[in-house]
């Protein structure tokens, strides 16, 4: 007779063999170590929760000091590779195999790793992606989780960064998997109840309070002049001309420009209300001048940002709250509105091709792909029409019946030609193809392919790709905009200026955007003291941006 | 340590009187710009020291378009660079420029 209930019986092992080290569902730190030497088996699928901001950092150290004779050969599948000890592992012989989003500050390391075949890489995700994963053939037999408190029977309040928690807890408690969460403290009653009891099946106190990266702040005394140009070239002549209501900004400088000059410059164009309403967006520190003007209507995030709660608290008109007051945000769902219910996604990248493929990769580093490739594509699932999606729908061109063409997601790339050290974001070859051959990969890691671009934004102009009718062109509008990169100083003048002719290159000035007003004095805030300002004092910046 | 002399003949003189200019810091990835009215109405020279070795036809290039766009005829300008990107060295030439005029 079959055995239907295999995987159910090896859970309820693998719990009795915990509970030995705990107290009802608590655990001490101290038995972390034990903790995990009697609930993980050789091979397991394990996501030790490592997200933008929250880690659990106390269960990453204790997987660390596993006995690898026992605790070996793992598969880790989560999304952020973030902290030194989530590739430790792999050098002992813990874990073995990878699937992964993000791997920002380890980006170097991983690289090398990969390059010396310490790690087996299954495949780079978006976040999306990977969490789809862990419901169809990536299902964790084990998830080590972070939380602010639990209570004894394991009620879990994830605080203000809620992030992967619930789908990670979701796959992993209702197919059989063991879910050990880490928390800062263990009370009575938590202030909300983020995941349900039931789903936890041990609590760790943990040594010290879980490691939070302050990700998505930005100081605006580092906003340069060629960034404020870009963000009114952006304002004027893509979220105006397309009414942008929906929107997702990426976290680059340029991005928290366009936050910047909301109260400013879009004020004086008279945008208020007709642009940037509906976000779904981190809660940056450098959009509290946007909301307090009375821009932003509503705010959904992917987790949250450091020294943000009381601001976030005080605003439950704008931010999605729980019954405590305190932010509830949720990757999966942030990042399905991003793809799904916005109109326009912004950010910055390392390289563009001439075809208009952007990449993040550089030759020595894996950074990973985090959200931006699935804000910044055009979803084909998408059903309903705006009047942004489908004037850009319209741009696209096509025949047959209007009512049979579907509409256009703004993807742009907004780019100063060069980066840091004069490095060009500009190039005839990305820099991912050949780290794709370096380290055996199937696919060059790509961010944003060339056929869900539809702008490119640089201080020399904006290229319209929507209205480019061929290769020629295209390569013509990308070049028209790179400056004095050599992709840019390789232009066709004449083809370059026949397309400015047709509105597909725009300089500032066929914008009415005069260079040499693009001063600091436009900023809404030209601090981060102004930015607290602004918030009313609410805002409560990390100490390394207080510089007062 | 690098330094070029571009010579330019212009179809006008640069608009207003101001006899000298000077705009920007020489700090990194900055640059400064002085602006002198001392040549002929319809030459232009710029000269620029450089700590970045080997960006001489860039350099080329932005003064090329900067005088095209300006027409700044009489003006001697020297750049002391801090190894500026192309386009801030565009923007402190045309904010001099703008001093020159006797604008803001």
């Amino acid at each position: 007779m079959t055995d239907w209930r295999k995987q159910r019986t090896a859970r309820d092992e693998r719990i009795a063999a915990g509970r030995a080290h705990a107290s009802g569902k608590v655990v001490r730190h101290e038995a972390v170590v034990e903790l995990l030497e009697a609930v993980l088996r050789p091979g397991d699928r394990v996501c030790l929760e490592g997200d933008n901001q929250k880690q659990a950092d106390c269960l990453a150290r204790g997987l660390g000091a596993c006995d690898p004779g026992k605790v070996h050969d793992l598969h880790m599948v989560q999304s952020g590779i973030v902290l030194p000890e989530h590739l430790d592992v792999f050098e002992t012989g813990i874990a073995r195999r990878l699937d992964y989003s993000y791997s920002g500050p380890q980006g170097a390391r991983i690289a090398k790793m990969l390059y010396g075949g310490q790690i087996e890489l299954g495949a780079v995700h978006t976040y999306l992606e990977l969490f789809a994963r862990y419901f169809i053939d990536l299902t964790p037999n084990v998830a080590l989780i972070a939380g602010v408190s639990a209570d004894r029977a394991g009620n879990l309040y994830t605080g203000p960064n809620t992030e992967d928690t619930p789908t990670v807890v979701e796959a992993t408690a209702f197919k059989n998997g063991v879910v050990i969460a880490q928390v800062n403290q263990i009370v009575d009653t938590v202030p909300r109840v983020d995941i349900p009891g039931d789903r936890i099946d041990f609590v760790v106190e943990a040594d010290k309070p879980f490691y939070v990266e302050p990700l998505f702040t930005r100081d605006p005394a580092a906003v340069t002049e060629t960034q404020i140009l870009m963000a009114m070239m952006a304002i004027k002549g893509i979220y105006a001309e397309y009414g942008i209501r929906r929107l997702n900004h990426g976290i680059g400088f340029g991005t928290a420009a366009i936050e910047l000059l909301l109260p400013t410059f879009a004020e004086k164009l008279g945008l208020k209300g007709k642009i940037a309403t509906n976000w779904a967006l981190n809660p940056h520190p450098t959009l509290i001048p946007a909301i307090e003007s009375g821009f932003v209507e509503q705010v959904h995030c992917f987790g949250s940002e450091v020294g943000m709660d009381r601001y976030i608290a005080a605003r439950p008109d704008i931010f999605f709250t729980g019954a405590d007051g305190s932010l509830r945000s949720n990757r999966a769902f942030c990042q399905t509105a991003g793809l799904y219910a916005c109109d326009l996604f912004i950010g910055s990248t390392l390289q563009i091709d001439l075809q208009g493929h952007s990449s993040t990769v550089t030759t020595n580093r894996v950074a990973g792909f985090g959200g931006a490739p699935n804000m910044g594509s055009d979803p084909h699932g998408r059903r309903h029409p705006s009047d942004t999606w489908m004037k850009a729908g319209r741009e696209a061109g096509g025949t047959g019946d209007p009512a049979l063409r579907r509409g256009r997601k703004l993807v742009v790339q907004l780019v100063e030609t060069f980066g840091d050290g004069l490095v060009p974001a500009f190039v005839e070859h990305l820099d991912a193809l050949e780290l794709a051959k370096k380290i055996g990969l199937e696919l060059a890691p790509v961010m944003v392919y060339a056929d869900d671009v539809t702008h490119i934004v640089t201080e020399e102009g904006i290229a319209n790709l929507l209205l480019c009718r061929d290769a020629d062109e295209r390569e013509q509008a990308i070049r028209g905009v790179a400056g004095y990169t050599e992709v840019g100083r390789g232009r066709d003048r004449a083809k370059v200026e026949a397309l400015r002719a047709r509105g597909i290159v725009r300089r500032p000035e066929d914008l009415g955007i005069e260079p040499l007003d693009a001063d600091r004095s436009l900023l809404a805030a030209r601090s981060i003291k102004d930015l607290v300002h602004w918030s009313g004092g609410l805002y409560e910046p990390p100490a390394r941006f207080r510089n007062w | 340590m690098e330094s070029f002399t571009f010579r330019h003949t212009t179809q006008k003189p640069l608009a207003g009187t101001k006899a000298q200019a000077i705009t920007g810091v020489v700090a990194s990835g900055n640059l400064e710009v002085l602006l002198e009215r001392v040549l002929p109405a319809d030459q232009c020279t710029i000269e620029i020291a450089t700590p970045v070795v080997g960006y001489g036809d860039v350099w080329e290039a932005v003064a090329a378009d900067f005088v095209a766009r300006t027409q700044p005829g009489g003006l001697r300008i020297a750049i002391n660079d801090g190894g500026a990107r192309p386009d801030t060295v565009s923007l402190r030439l045309a904010q001099g420029a703008r001093l020159m005029e006797g604008g803001r």
